[in-house]
């Protein structure tokens, strides 16, 4: 099996069962926080995503798109942080 | 040789991200959710990245953004991870049934969000010392 391959029908596969698993818990999540952290994890996943993809398509352009992917995913986690302890003050 | 090194590396990388999504999928508690999440998704893409790098080795601007997408994950995810869990305990997210110690009970005061090192002082004496730390951080 090549390389190319092997990240088309492994890698790909693994990284799109892991999206999907961790956006049940998107739906499910009891509270908000659990909410949180399945977003900022789906971003993570998302980024490994992009580099797969970028691989594979020997596009190196796209590793841009996942500096700023991790920077979204660092300030949103911090913001909704911010604000659910803010909220429990009123 | 560079096939089979890129091939166990990602999918070490591929793994610890799948298992990261079982863990937060089927851990009984927020607290055990955030713990797997955090490290096992950074140590993924870590590794899917360390790929992307091998494999464009003409190109040094490639090998320069994987490394400050990489450091900016290590720098970064721990920190979120402690905001929001320290959002989590203040909002009163409940711990698993089978938590045998929770360290931090009656240390936080609720109303300053100041912590205190000994659970009587921080309800018997809410204002002074924590709000004299704060002005100081204001300042």
């Amino acid at each position: 099996m090549s390389l190319e391959a092997y990240f088309d029908f492994v890698i790909l596969p693994i990284l799109t069962i892991s999206v999907l698993l961790v956006f049940i818990r998107l739906f499910k999540g009891p509270s908000v926080v659990d909410r949180v952290i399945a977003l900022d994890l789906i971003i993570t996943i998302g980024i490994g995503i992009i580099t797969v993809y970028s691989i594979r398509q020997e596009q190196e352009v796209l590793l841009d798109v996942a500096i700023i992917l991790a920077l979204i995913a660092f300030l949103g986690t911090i913001a909704f942080s911010y604000y659910i302890e803010k909220q429990e003050d009123d | 040789m560079i096939d089979i090194i890129l091939a166990i590396l990602s999918t070490i990388g591929a793994l610890s991200i799948l298992f990261a999504s079982i863990g937060v999928l089927r851990m009984p508690d927020f607290y055990l959710r955030l713990s797997v999440t955090v490290k096992a998704s950074t140590l993924g893409v870590g590794l899917l990245l360390i790929c992307a790098a091998i494999m464009f080795p003409d190109d040094v601007s490639v090998t320069t953004k994987s490394i400050a997408i990489i450091f900016f994950l290590f720098l970064t995810a721990p920190i979120a991870a402690h905001m929001i869990g320290k959002a989590a305990y203040f909002t009163g997210t409940p711990l698993w049934k089978g938590t045998i110690v929770d360290e931090l009970k009656g240390m936080y005061n609720k109303e300053t969000h100041c912590l205190e090192s000994d659970p009587k002082k921080a309800h018997e004496d809410p204002e002074a010392e924590c709000k004299q730390l704060k002005d100081q951080a204001t300042d």
